[in-house]
């Protein structure tokens, strides 16, 4: 049998290897030597074969072999072995082994100790891994402990009975009064264990939390004593009295004043004055600062702590530490539904966090800016949100995309400003959009008959410049087919004149027809739109009809069917075309094909001359009106 | 409560992996590599706290990292914890080792694993932060490391007398 290896060069060893394969290797022989080993009798070198295979366990390679070496260590009568057999308990048995079940007397034993060094290990053991049953046994041990033994061992009794009472909630009743009477200790390691563990209680029941807001004086006590203390060297962080316990004192502090009014009243004054105390120059005081703010705003608080604190909300926005400005924003946005008035007042520097680097703090930037948009500053948003759209990263564009259009739709000043609004999210961010944007602008586009000639000249443009964002593609399609006419007729008071012939915009439609770059669907509306231009146009008739006719024997059946529909209206109907030089005539055909292909509700207005030919085109289709 | 606290060198290597929640051994590994790769992704310049990955509990708990030399230190927690308290408490656990290893590196934390481990349990215990006063936490650490000594110094002497 090899001689057993201490740690250090067992580390050496595994780091030397120079391949994966080889690490193995070497881990592998160490683990047999030290299963040999474990199989000995007593022997010195056991807590370093032990403490080998923890480390071999960090690495990842399995190591519950050493389960009952670690119930033999804690047994042992030694300081050393105990702890690290201690050390492997926690990190390789859990409640479901049954090994665990052995060591519940050794903890028994030890919590006793004449050594508080073993009792700690006892009790850090039992709150890492302690199972219901453990906790059952041994939580009569814990409350003697909180009562009688020194500031360490009541510490981490403290902590211990956290763990038995998230274990077994029953508990909970039994360890109230010693916490209640560790409130009263002046060792700040105890307190601390103390707050915390009356902060599970009141989480827990709420008759526990009924009763420790008796408390509530008491802590406000104890937190005025770290506010205004002159310094203490032993607690002191950066010039702040402990702030770890303040932080604590404080959410417990939350809790009780949380929908009562007389806990609240009788810790205003505190809060407004750790508010107004604290250096926020450094981290440590900006950590306290955050925990008042969020007590502030969640207890019943008067109105003017309230702007007190989301003005320190504010102040954290203009930090420059990342980290303050972002969870300035994640509180901010909590309280953007309650506090709405107060948040808006800092409404510009949220919009200028728009701009940061850092994705985590744009993302709370997009949420907040447009959970702040409003009839009154819809305009500048506005302005704002496109600008952020154009360069946002890619995985906030849908959302971003989507909050405008739901703002839009909201607060739209007027239906121009609407329209353009849309038209300008198409063309930047046309593929991160929701699918029913195309119904419902192309609806919204049909309502606003004053600018039909606008929309047209605004769309056919767009088209012109790029044809890769379908949704764009597609509204652009279906208006240029329904408003040809004013497009070709080129004289709109709101754009800069273009003169736009038939062979233009056939030729745009054509093009999107055949780049790779549409899709089946956006075909489809280009092809309609071709087809409908036919009753608006007078001289390239010919022209579509052999464009239609190309579809005629598309692979793709969808398309296939529609050109050779067109084909037989072209052929049957051509007569009827220019009975009426009423765009509705035709249209309505048309609007029908495209009802009934893409199933739309739209409404049909029949006029009674084109009765005839509506009907013969239901029956085309199987349908009735 | 702090779910894990895991230490990594900047090519993922675990240096210390403490889970206060059970885990199977692949488990736990996944679970690292998971939060290095999440980790090492970030910019320099860019806020400490990020949202846990899919096996260590999703969007209810928070990474909050440090990112020191070649080490990451991770803390893993929930929403009871506050994220600048955790930042505070990484800053006091890397002032305590460098107190306790004289200018401590990486190799001191490969070497002395077992060390980290027995100043951390006086840190945290059972996902709970039980003590932020780092003199307060070597006073502790050197008592139990001078009992341990004495008891190999009686150990060995006895050997040596049979």
């Amino acid at each position: 049998m090899s001689p057993s290896v201490p740690l250090q060069e067992m580390i050496r060893a595994i780091r030397s290897a120079r391949t994966q394969c080889e690490e193995r290797g070497v881990i592998q022989r160490e683990c047999a030597a030290i299963r040999a080993q474990f199989r000995q009798a007593d022997n010195g070198g056991r807590s370093h074969n032990l403490a080998k295979l923890l480390y071999v366990h960090m690495l990842g390679y399995p190591a519950h072999f050493g389960q009952m070496e670690c119930v033999r260590m804690i047994a042992s009568s030694r300081y050393s072995e105990k702890r690290v057999g201690y050390l492997g308990a926690m990190m390789l048995l859990d409640e479901k082994q049954d090994a665990s079940l052995l060591i519940t007397n050794s903890i028994k034993n030890d919590l006793s100790h004449s050594n508080q060094y073993v009792q700690s290990l006892a009790l850090c053991t039992l709150a890492c891994m302690g199972s219901a049953e453990m906790c059952r046994d041994l939580a009569p041990e814990i409350d003697r402990l909180l009562r009688a033994s020194n500031s360490y061992i009541k510490k981490k009794a403290a902590l211990c009975a956290v763990h038995i009472v998230r274990k077994v909630h029953e508990l909970g009743e039994l360890f109230a009064p010693a916490a209640r009477s560790l409130l009263s200790e002046k060792n700040h390691g105890v307190l601390h264990g103390a707050v915390v563990l009356i902060t599970e209680l009141c989480e827990r029941s709420s008759e526990s939390l009924e009763r420790f807001r008796k408390t509530v004086p008491d802590l406000v006590q104890i937190m005025k004593g770290l506010v205004i203390s002159g310094y203490s060297p032993e607690h002191d962080v950066a010039g702040i009295s402990d702030p770890f316990l303040q932080v604590r004192l404080l959410r417990l502090l939350r809790i009780l004043g949380r929908n009562n009014e007389t806990a609240s009243d009788a810790m205003n004054d505190l809060l407004a004055q750790v508010a107004t105390n604290t250096d926020s120059t450094k981290t440590v005081g900006n950590a306290v600062l955050y925990e008042t703010v969020l007590t502030v705003l969640d207890i019943k608080s008067e109105s003017g702590l309230r702007v007190l604190a989301v003005n320190i909300l504010g102040r954290f926005l203009l930090n420059n530490d990342r980290n303050i400005r972002y969870i300035a924003m994640t509180s901010l946005q909590k309280i953007v539904g309650t506090d709405h008035n107060a948040v808006q007042r800092h409404r510009g520097t949220i919009v200028d966090c728009l701009k940061d680097q850092d994705a985590s703090v744009k993302r709370r930037a997009l949420d907040l800016s447009l959970a702040l948009v409003s009839a009154s500053n819809i305009r500048s948003m506005m302005k704002e949100l496109l600008l952020f759209l154009s360069s946002c990263p890619p995985e906030l564009r849908s959302q971003a995309a989507n909050g405008i259009f739901t703002a839009a739709e909201r607060y739209a000043p007027s239906k121009r400003w609407h329209i353009d609004t849309i038209l300008h999210v198409l063309i930047t961010a046309g593929g991160d959009v929701r699918d029913e944007t195309v119904p419902n602008l192309i609806q919204l586009i049909t309502n606003t008959s004053e600018l039909h000639c606008y929309t047209v000249h605004k769309l056919y443009r767009a088209l012109l410049s790029d044809i890769s964002q379908q949704s764009l593609v597609q509204v652009a399609c279906w208006c240029i087919g329904e408003y040809g006419d004013l497009l070709l007729r080129g004289d709109c008071q709101e754009v800069e004149p273009m003169q736009v012939c038939e062979d233009d915009v056939l030729d745009a439609l054509e093009t999107v027809l055949q780049s790779h770059m549409s899709s089946t669907a956006t075909r489809g509306f280009a092809l309609t739109a071709t087809m409908k231009l036919s009753t608006r146009i007078t001289d390239n008739v010919d022209r579509i009809r052999s464009i239609v006719s190309i579809y005629g024997s598309c692979i793709d059946l969808e398309l296939q069917q529609r050109a050779v529909e067109y084909n037989a209206l072209f052929k049957k109907y051509d007569h009827m075309r220019y009975a009426k030089k009423d765009s509705t005539h035709f249209c309505c055909c048309g609007v029908i094909l495209f009802c009934s292909v893409n199933s739309f509700a739209f409404n049909v207005i029949l006029e009674p001359e084109c009765e005839q030919l509506t009907m013969h085109v239901l029956t085309l289709y199987g349908l009735t009106l | 409560m702090i779910r894990a606290i895991l230490i990594f060198n900047n090519h993922g290597k675990p240096r210390l992996s403490k889970f206060y929640e059970h885990y199977t051994e692949d488990t736990e590994q996944q679970i690292i590599r998971e939060t290095f790769h999440l980790v090492s992704k970030r910019d320099e310049n860019v806020c400490n706290f990020l949202e846990g990955g899919m096996l260590i509990g999703g969007s209810d708990y928070k990474l909050i990292y440090r990112h020191y030399a070649t080490l990451y230190f991770v803390f893993c927690v929930d929403s009871s914890e506050s994220e600048l308290g955790i930042l505070d408490l990484i800053q006091v656990f890397v002032e305590t080792l460098d107190k306790c290893f004289e200018n401590v590196c990486e190799l001191d934390l490969i070497f002395h694993v077992d060390k980290v481990h027995n100043i951390l349990a006086e840190m945290v215990m059972g996902g709970m932060v039980l003590e932020t006063n780092m003199n307060e936490i070597i006073m502790q650490v050197d008592a139990q490391n001078k009992m341990e000594k004495s008891e190999t110094f009686i150990f060995q002497s006895t050997r040596q007398d049979r």
